[in-house]
């Protein structure tokens, strides 16, 4: 004869209510996460509409003429391009090395914990500043800063063609050098994340085989934290991309392709800036085919990183 | 005669602690260890948590030095030579005193690179293929791993990328390799493994062995150390060497109270 079982000791189906709100928090979240997506693309769909009339004028040609005229309606964004990539290249040139010496520094023992978080501290503060601050200073300061090191370059390596013309002040290369500063915490800042969260074990192997500080940081730690640091690299090329105050204050808003990197440009967004508060019709659809441009540029760029981190992570 | 000098060559003292005191701030870690690891002999250290059996292990190759309050107090020599004289480099130490650690850690790179990275910082110019092979094949990995080398070590068990930790360590040709509790995050057929593949490598090896694990202390090794560990008034811990021994002492005959009560399993 076997004992009936009794009721409390079977398994308890949960209360209705908890199951409505774990059902409902799935729900919830499923809706933030849709609607980053849907933002994102209504702004696309949004931007292409507004685009239409340039892109059914100017076609793909857009991408590959030279002249922006409004008076005769001719619009073409390759000095745009150009300027928005040879800047954020010189920025990317100059902030990764100096925002991955900063995360290493800041990620070894090297100081005092207390002064090593005043460190951390200041680097995330410079991405507090304004831009319409970093591009006056960057008329007031730097400018006058680079004047002799570019007259310098100028003069005595002038028959390359980057430096071949005379500085002018603004210029590509002014407007390079503030965007690097202005990306430089993210780099640091991310890098150096990445570079703490790795576990202690890795440092512990690698100097237990002999290796040095040097070596253990650069053969072991950087790679192996190298998803991380790729990641803060385009985080900060996206800010680059898409910087418009301190540029337009600096860059000379010029809208041509010279190869010397002192020479005055243009990028799209301070193109945009510069533009839309007076353009109508046609002007209004070419920058809207810029601005176009521009979001494919930064999705591009995001494409190429995701590869190049997955081909890393493949081994 | 003959028997005679090869007992003297075995028991050759490689490495030699001598009133070996360490601190962690002002802190006493271990207190007064003198003792002698002999060549290739497999040496194991046991005793409760705390007890300073990894702070000692990581006197011999210096790894303490990666702790900033560490401090040693005493002398450690090596083949005669005092490893905290001011002239030696810890890095040049760590070439010749291996490390295994108690968590598997491979680098996440390739099988080939895990073991490649030791003798390619120490500016190893021979046959790397060749080097790769024999270490593998002296961890008793190569069967498992020669198909994959281009792989991740981290796609390997716990087991496998342990023996990959170990063909890793032997690969910079050290002459003792100090083990952390090697086993104790693996399976037992693991761990198995791992205690066959200690006995063929003290053929060539000196090896020193952390382990919490009684059993593999006395089937694995020949000289056994026991620590303990006392409270001080201060909420602190100082750990000791009670009693140091070939193996069999150690488990049937040992002399004090509290290894007797340890290795019986009544404490600890």
């Amino acid at each position: 004869m076997t004992p009936a079982i009794k009721k409390q000791s079977g398994i308890q189906p949960r209360s209705p209510w908890s199951r409505k709100l774990d059902q409902s928090f799935i729900w919830l979240t499923r809706l933030f996460a849709l609607a980053i997506a849907g933002v994102l693309i209504w702004i696309a769909i949004q931007v292409a509409i507004a685009a239409f009339p340039a892109i059914r004028q100017f076609g793909l040609g857009f991408l590959t003429t030279t002249t922006w005229n409004p008076v005769n309606s001719q619009y073409g964004a390759l000095p745009m391009i150009y300027g928005t990539i040879v800047t954020s290249a010189i920025a990317l040139l100059i902030a990764v090395p100096v925002g991955l010496g900063v995360a290493i520094f800041l990620s070894e023992n090297y100081l005092p914990p207390k002064i090593q978080l005043a460190f951390v501290f200041l680097v995330e503060l410079l991405a507090a500043i304004p831009s319409v601050v970093y591009g006056l200073w960057g008329i007031f300061v730097l400018i006058p800063f680079l004047r002799p090191l570019q007259q310098g370059l100028n003069t005595y390596f002038g028959w390359l063609p980057i430096f071949s013309t005379p500085p002018a002040g603004p210029g590509m290369l002014t407007a390079g050098v503030i965007l690097s500063i202005m990306i430089l915490p993210t780099i640091a800042a991310i890098s150096r994340d990445a570079l703490i969260s790795l576990p202690s074990d890795l440092r512990q192997a690698a100097v237990g085989l002999g290796a040095t500080r040097w070596e253990t940081i650069l053969m072991v730690l950087v790679p192996a934290a190298f998803s991380g640091i790729v990641g803060a690299i385009m985080l900060a090329l996206g800010r680059a991309i898409g910087e418009t105050m301190a540029v337009t204050m600096v860059i000379g808003n010029s809208n041509n392709i010279s190869p010397s990197i002192f020479a005055p440009a243009n990028t799209i967004p301070s193109l945009l800036a510069n533009q839309f508060a007076e353009a109508s019709g046609l002007q209004v659809a070419a920058l809207m085919y810029a601005a176009l441009v521009l979001f494919g540029l930064t999705l591009l760029v995001n494409i190429l990183a995701q590869i190049l981190v997955r081909r890393v992570q493949r081994i | 005669m003959r028997s005679e000098t090869r007992t003297a060559r075995q028991t050759e003292t490689v490495l030699r602690t001598e009133n070996l005191n360490v601190y962690y701030g002002n802190f006493l870690a271990l207190r007064n260890i003198n003792m002698d690891i002999h060549k290739n002999k497999i040496t194991s250290f046991i005793g409760p948590s705390g007890c300073g059996k990894s702070t000692l292990l990581r006197c011999y190759n210096r790894l303490n030095d990666l702790i900033k309050t560490f401090r040693a107090e005493g002398k450690v020599h090596y083949n005669n030579q005092d490893l905290y004289a001011a002239h030696i480099d810890p890095v040049e130490v760590r070439r010749q005193i291996g490390m295994v650690f108690q968590r598997p850690n491979p680098f996440p790179k390739s099988i080939y690179d895990n073991i490649t990275f030791g003798p390619r910082i120490n500016g190893y110019k021979g046959d790397m293929d060749e080097l790769v092979e024999r270490s593998l094949r002296q961890a008793a990995l190569w069967d498992e791993a020669k198909d994959k080398l281009k792989q991740s070590g981290l796609s390997l068990s716990g087991g496998q990328q342990q023996r990959l930790c170990i063909a890793r360590a032997i690969a910079v040709q050290p002459e003792v390799i100090l083990m952390d509790e090697p086993a104790s995050a693996l399976d037992p057929i693991s761990t198995l493994r791992i205690e066959e593949l200690l006995q063929e490598l003290k053929q060539q090896y000196t090896i020193v062995i952390v382990t919490h694990n009684m059993q593999q202390a006395s089937r694995v090794s020949d000289m056994t150390a026991f620590f303990n560990v006392e409270p001080t008034e201060k909420g602190g811990r100082i750990g000791y060497l009670v009693e140091y021994d070939k193996t069999e002492a150690i488990f049937q005959a040992p002399q004090e109270e509290a290894t007797q009560q340890y290795v019986s399993g009544r404490f600890g």
